[in-house]
C-alpha cells in the first residue's frame, strides 16, 4: 500500500533521514519508533508531501507520489495528523472537521463521514460550535484525527498521537486508532511511546538518528531485550 | 453639540477609508505575514484609475468605482506573482523590503507617467452633489456614498470569508499553512486571492477618496498607506474586525485631534498611538498571545 525506498532528506547540509526504506501492507499498523531527533516526524512530513525528498521514492497503491504535492497525495488517499495536532484554532470543531474534506465533492458522503466521526467522538459533537482552540488537549487530538478522516484516507499517517496526553487518555487515543484499522484504514504510526505503539502495531522500524537500525514483527520486538533497554525502559 | 456631530460624521467617512485600506494589510499579513508595503500603491492606482475612467471616458462614478476595483484586483495579483511568490522561502525582511521596493517602483512610476502635479476629480453630478442638513449638521453625499460602499464592501467580505469555500481555505491557511496544506488546500492559489481582495477594496478606497477630497497625486498613498497600517496594528494584525475598528478609531482620532485640538498634531497623534499600541498591547485591541495547549 505505501512504500517508501532509500529516502534521504537534509536541512540544509545536514542529513536528517539516511536512506530509510519502510513499507506498510494494506491493513496494517506500522509503527516508526525511535528517540527524539531520530527523523520520525521528518519521515512523516516527506511521506505526506510536506518536505521534499533528496533522493528516493515514495510509492502509494503502486502510484509513485514523490514528486507530487500534499494536495495531490491527499487525492490519492494519504491523510496526515501532524505532530502537536494543528487543528485551526480560530475555527470551530465542525469547520476543522468540513475542512478534512476539503477535496471531496460528495455531500451525502461528507455528512455520512460526519456523522461516523461524531459517533467515533461524541465530545466532538457536543462541541461542534466551540472554537478548535478552546478544546483541551486530548479533545484536540480526537478533532485532528476526525479531520483526518473527513477525506477518507486509505493510509492514515499519525505523528505521535499520544504527545502530551495523559495516560488514561493516551490508552483512550490507542484504543480509537485501533478501531480505525478495523474499520478498514491502513495506519502509519509514528510514536515515541514505543511500548503502546508496539502493543497495537502488527509491524515496527526503530529510527535512530536518521536510519533504520532494526526492523520485525512488533510483538518480537516488544519481546526483544535490545529494545527493552533502549526504548521501554527496561533493565 | 452640533460640532461634535459634524465631526463625528466626518470621522466615519475618513474612518471608512481607512477601514477599506487597514483590510488589505490586515489580511495579507493573516497570510504571508507580510506587510505589504505596496498596498499604498494600489489605493493610489485605484484613484488614478477611477479618475481616468470619469474624465476621460465620462463614465459614472459606480462604472468607475468597479473598473478600478477590477484593474486593482489584477495589479494586486501581478505583484503577489511577480515580486512576492519567488521569495516564498526567503526570511520575512527580505520579502518586506521586496515590498518598500514595489511600492516606490509604482509610485515613482506613476509619476512618470502621469506628472507629479496634483489632478482634481471631475466635479460631481446630479444626486451625487446634493447636501442635507440635520439640524446644524451637514451630510453630504458623498459621505453617505462612502459608508454605504463600505458598508456593502465589508458584508460581501464577511459573507465570503466566512462561508466559502475559497474564504475558509484563506482562513485555514493563515491559521496553520502546514495543516491547510495537508487538508488539500492550494496555498498559492488562495495567497493570490487573498491578494486579490485586498487589493479590490483598496481600488475601492481609491475612488472614494477621490471623490470626497477632490485631489489625487502619485504620493497619495503613502500617508494613507501607513495610517490604514496603524489602524490594522491598532486592531490587532492578522484580525479582520480588528482592521475595521482599528479604521474608524484612528479616523476618529484624526478627525477629532484636528477639529478640537491643533490640526498640526493630527498625523503625530495617530503614530503615537502605534508607539503606545506596541508597547502597551502589541497584539492589539482584539488580539490575544497564544499559547500551546496540552
Amino acid at each position: 500500500m505505501l512504500e517508501i525506498r532509500d529516502l534521504e532528506v537534509y536541512y540544509g547540509v545536514i542529513r536528517a533521514l539516511k536512506s530509510i526504506s519502510l513499507r506498510v501492507k494494506e491493513g496494517e499498523i506500522v509503527t516508526l519508533i525511535g528517540a527524539n531527533g531520530a527523523g520520525k516526524t521528518t519521515s512523516l512530513r516527506t511521506i505526506s508531501g510536506l518536505l521534499r525528498p533528496h533522493a528516493g521514492s515514495i510509492l502509494l497503491n503502486g502510484v509513485d507520489v514523490t514528486q507530487l504535492s500534499p494536495r495531490e497525495r491527499v487525492k490519492e488517499g494519504m491523510s496526515h495528523v501532524p505532530e502537536g495536532r494543528r487543528v485551526f484554532p480560530m475555527m470551530s470543531v465542525l469547520e476543522n472537521l468540513e475542512l478534512g474534506a476539503f477535496l471531496r465533492r460528495d455531500k451525502e458522503g461528507i455528512e455520512e463521514d460526519l456523522t461516523h466521526v461524531y459517533e467515533r467522538f461524541p465530545i466532538l459533537f457536543d462541541r461542534r460550535k466551540q472554537m478548535a482552540g478552546t478544546l483541551s488537549g486530548g479533545e484536540q487530538q480526537m478533532l485532528a484525527i476526525g479531520r483526518a478522516l473527513m477525506s477518507r484516507p486509505k493510509v492514515l499517517l499519525l505523528d505521535e498521537p499520544s504527545m502530551g496526553l495523559a495516560p488514561l487518555l493516551v490508552q483512550e487515543i490507542f484504543n480509537i486508532i485501533q478501531t480505525i484499522n478495523e474499520a478498514g484504514t491502513t495506519v502509519l504510526l509514528v510514536e515515541q511511546n514505543a511500548n503502546m505503539a508496539l502493543q497495537i502495531a502488527s509491524r515496527a522500524y526503530v529510527l535512530e538518528t536518521g536510519s533504520i537500525v532494526l526492523s520485525g514483527e512488533a510483538k518480537t520486538l516488544l519481546e526483544s531485550e535490545e529494545i527493552k533497554k533502549a526504548y521501554l525502559g527496561g533493565k | 453639540m452640533g460640532q461634535f456631530l459634524q465631526q463625528v460624521l466626518n470621522s466615519i467617512s475618513i474612518g471608512s477609508i481607512y477601514a477599506l485600506i487597514a483590510l488589505g494589510y490586515t489580511m495579507v499579513y493573516g497570510i504571508i505575514r507580510l506587510i505589504n508595503f505596496a498596498h499604498a500603491s494600489v489605493y493610489m492606482l485605484g484613484a488614478y484609475i477611477g479618475y481616468f475612467a470619469m474624465t476621460y471616458f465620462g463614465l459614472g462614478f459606480f462604472p468607475a468605482i468597479l473598473i478600478a476595483m477590477v484593474l486593482c484586483t489584477i495589479i494586486g495579483v501581478l505583484i503577489e506573482k511577480i515580486a512576492y511568490k519567488p521569495l516564498r522561502n526567503a526570511t520575512r525582511i527580505a520579502v518586506l523590503i521586496t515590498a518598500i521596493g514595489v511600492s516606490m517602483l509604482i509610485e515613482y512610476g506613476m509619476m512618470f507617467f502621469v506628472k507629479a502635479n496634483v489632478r482634481s476629480y471631475p466635479p460631481m453630478t446630479g444626486f451625487l452633489t446634493k447636501t442635507f442638513t440635520l439640524g446644524s449638521m451637514t451630510i453630504t453625499t458623498q459621505q453617505i456614498l462612502i459608508l454605504v460602499v463600505t458598508i456593502v464592501l465589508m458584508v460581501i467580505l464577511q459573507f465570503v470569508v466566512r462561508t466559502t469555500r475559497i474564504g475558509k481555505a484563506m482562513r485555514a491557511v493563515s491559521q496553520d499553512r502546514d495543516a491547510a496544506e495537508l487538508m488539500g488546500i492550494d496555498v498559492n492559489s488562495t495567497i493570490s486571492f487573498t491578494f486579490a481582495i485586498g487589493s479590490a477594496l483598496a481600488g475601492a478606497a481609491g475612488v472614494l477618496v477621490g471623490v470626497y477630497y477632490n485631489s489625487i497625486n502619485p504620493l497619495m498613498g503613502m500617508l494613507p498607506g501607513l495610517k490604514a497600517f496603524v489602524a490594522a496594528v491598532f486592531g490587532g494584525i492578522g484580525l479582520i474586525p480588528g482592521a475595521v475598528l482599528g479604521g474608524y478609531f484612528i479616523g476618529a482620532v484624526e478627525v477629532f485631534v484636528a477639529g478640537y485640538g491643533n490640526s498640526m498634531y493630527r498625523d503625530a497623534v495617530v503614530f503615537a498611538i502605534l508607539i503606545l499600541v506596541l508597547i502597551i498591547k502589541p497584539a492589539g485591541l482584539l488580539g490575544k498571545s497564544t499559547r500551546e495547549k496540552v
